[in-house]
């Protein structure tokens, strides 16, 4: 598959401040190419860089065979960008905006359609400031894809909206990639790159800590799976005894942890043969959250310790 | 440079500005009440004459009558005859703040009549030097010709009057391309520093960076509604004073470069200014520091001849006193040389100054 992005060691200082230090990653046509981490791990500076609004302290960066900040205004003719709370002259309203923004690309969209997929028809003619946050980033996207983009860049576009209109835009999201486009999306909402993402790279302190499919950094970084039930402590005794494997309890809740798909057999036999009560049966696997949190919160701890040490 | 753009972003200006009722009032109201409130105050104290009070203690003698009443001829002062006391005359004048007195002494007409010698006498405040003037001057004016005619003379010397310019001109006229200017340098300044500032904090420039227009066109399409504007303000100003104070300005194509040269200029000033500074806080104060001295210090309400010698010289490095001063040669002085050259030391201002902000005026951060 055709590379749509390709980041090689790539760097960013503010002064002494290392926001991005030496990271790389690939990013294929087609793909939506999810880059999640905590708020300042380098997530927005990487994304301004490679859609030219930044430069570059180190590295190469390569979005559509070209250089963003060399080439920036030829890239911007192939790229759409909706950033962090999209904002825009207060007095116009979003039928003008995409017809201005026609204008400027050269391009002929039909303001009706366009709002109509980003779901914001009923607003067409209301002014920008009268607009709500969800209803403003429905704009910013529609905005991104007047000029019929070949890679578009969401920086965190969900950000403080309700359900409703999150959801809204991850269906335009589900539409770009169908049609072909390649989407790099940030965020920090984890359900929404485990919903949306083909690949996860994860940031912290300007390094990436994981990457791949989300399901491949679950299987590297995530917990074995476990079965789950509603039982007395004695269950979890019994079978602690008997299997050799990690059992937990708190509560009223046992859980078991899985080595090997035949454990699971193992460990339902030996429940029925405890003649103790128990029910709610389930199987339990780690999340992205899940393992999006454990990976940062051990960093951030052993940056603690290391300085406690020091 | 592309027209389309050009023209997409001044619809995106002119849209905004009229739908923003603040911008509507500065650009279309403020300029009649500019010209009213100068025209009421100055064409006030250009017409009215000094009140005079008068104690006559001829008894109204017919002589010591004709004499005030060829003062109030005069058209310079106002007689108004009191019957006060006469040793308390001066203190009276004073706690009624009148500003001037005289006191025609008993038996005037009898010396005048028999040719021997007598004074009026005139009290002045030195507080009103102009109204003091006034009244001395109409006073001797007035005892000349009493004199004259009782030495059965007649007048050898005479005055006649004429105006500077090949016409009569009063402070409005005067104030019309004044306030044209103080029009052209506020209106752009104010909202481009705003502006400069605010989108780039908003980010809005960041939005515009990632489509193709660029900066110049971006400039170009503001100094295009701001020339628009100016002509609009300069309408509504002239005819405001022509209307209300019945000005006497001459309107002619000669006025329409300046029209355009003043807001090439100060958009380009004021994005100049929005974009060296830091934060819209420190925009603003740049701005105000570049402004008002000009607002006040290029002609805009006085005439610059009037001002000390040094504040003359400091004066002439003003770009807005190139505008007013063109404006003021082809709408009062019909002198097209003196014109040409204000214009085109505005215009080779302006293409410097533009070019300057588009060089420092950033879409995007290093």
């Amino acid at each position: 598959m055709a590379t749509a992005i390709e980041v090689q060691n790539l760097s960013k200082e503010y002064g002494p401040l290392r926001a991005v230090d030496g990271i790389s990653f690939r990013v294929r046509v087609g793909e939506v190419f999810a880059f999640l981490g905590p708020n300042g791990a380098g997530k927005t500076t990487t994304v301004e860089i490679l859609e030219g609004l930044r430069r570059a302290t180190g590295g190469s960066v390569s979005v559509l065979g070209l250089d963003p900040w060399s080439d920036a205004y030829r890239l911007h003719l192939r790229i759409g960008v909706i950033p962090q709370d999209f904002r825009f002259f207060e007095k116009i309203t979003p039928r003008e905006a995409v017809q201005y923004y026609g204008s400027l690309f050269h391009t002929k969209p039909d303001p009706d359609e366009l709002l109509s997929r980003v779901q914001l028809s009923d607003k067409a003619s209301s002014r920008f400031d009268t607009l709500s946050g969800g209803q403003k980033q429905k704009l910013g996207l529609a905005l991104a894809l007047t000029n019929d983009p070949e890679t578009c860049f969401l920086d965190e576009p969900t950000t403080g909206l309700d359900p409703t209109a999150r959801r809204a835009i991850w269906r335009v999201i589900r539409t770009l990639k169908s049609e072909g486009r390649t989407v790099f999306l940030t965020t920090h909402y984890l359900e929404e790159a485990e919903v949306l993402a083909d690949q996860v790279a994860i940031i912290h302190h300007g390094r990436i800590i994981a990457a791949g499919t989300p399901n491949e950094i679950i299987t590297a970084h995530g917990r074995p799976g476990r079965l789950r039930f509603q039982a007395p402590p004695a269950l979890a005794e019994y079978l602690r005894a008997r299997l050799g494997l990690t059992v937990v309890s708190m509560d009223s809740r046992v859980d078991v942890e899985l080595r090997e798909k035949t454990d699971a057999l193992r460990v339902l036999s030996a429940v029925e043969a405890s003649g103790l009560p128990w029910q709610n049966f389930t199987t339990v696997q780690d999340t992205l959250e899940d393992v999006f949190v454990r990976l940062v919160g051990e960093m951030d701890d052993g940056a603690l310790k290391s300085e406690a040490d020091g | 440079m592309r027209l389309g753009r050009i023209t997409a972003d001044l619809k995106i200006v002119v849209r905004s500005y009229l739908r923003n009722p603040v911008a509507l009032f500065f650009s279309l109201i403020f300029p009649i009440i500019l010209i009213g409130l100068f025209g009421l105050i100055f064409s006030a104290t250009g017409n009215s004459a000094v009140p005079l009070t008068v104690l006559n203690l001829d008894h109204n003698s017919p002589v010591s009558v004709q004499y005030l009443a060829e003062l109030n001829n005069t058209t310079f002062v106002k007689v108004q005859v009191v019957n006060w006391n006469a040793s308390g005359f001066a203190s009276q004048l004073g706690r009624n703040g009148d500003p001037v007195g005289l006191v025609i002494p008993s038996g005037f007409e009898a010396s005048y009549l028999a040719h021997r010698p007598v004074n009026v006498t005139v009290y002045t405040n030195l507080a009103d030097a102009a109204s003091s003037g006034e009244v001395l001057g109409a006073v001797q004016g007035v005892s000349s010709f009493f004199n004259l005619h009782a030495s059965n003379g007649s007048a050898i010397i005479g005055i006649t009057q004429q105006h500077v310019g090949s016409q009569v001109y009063t402070y409005i006229d005067y104030l019309i391309p004044g306030l044209i200017g103080f029009s052209i340098l506020t209106s752009p300044m104010f909202s481009m520093v705003d502006i400069a500032a605010s989108y780039r904090k908003e980010g809005i420039f960041r939005e515009l960076s990632l489509t193709p227009l660029t900066r110049s066109e971006w400039l170009t399409s503001h100094i295009l509604w701001y020339v628009a504007l100016t002509f609009v303000t300069a309408g509504i100003m002239i005819g405001a004073g022509v209307e209300l104070f019945g000005a006497h300005v001459t309107i002619s194509l000669g006025l329409v470069p300046f029209l355009i040269a003043g807001p090439l200029l100060f958009v380009s000033l004021g994005m100049l200014a929005g974009s060296v500074a830091k934060t819209p806080e420190s925009a603003a104060l740049i701005g105000n520091i570049i402004t008002f001295p000009m607002m006040f210090l290029s002609g805009t309400f006085f005439q610059v001849s009037l001002f000390p010698p040094a504040l003359q010289s400091f004066a002439h490095i003003l770009p807005l006193y190139y505008v007013i001063d063109g404006m003021d040669q082809v709408m009062l002085f019909a002198n097209t040389t003196r014109a040409l050259f204000d214009v085109l030391g505005v215009f080779a201002a302006a293409i410097v100054v533009f070019l300057l902000a588009v060089r420092f005026f950033k879409w995007r951060d290093e």
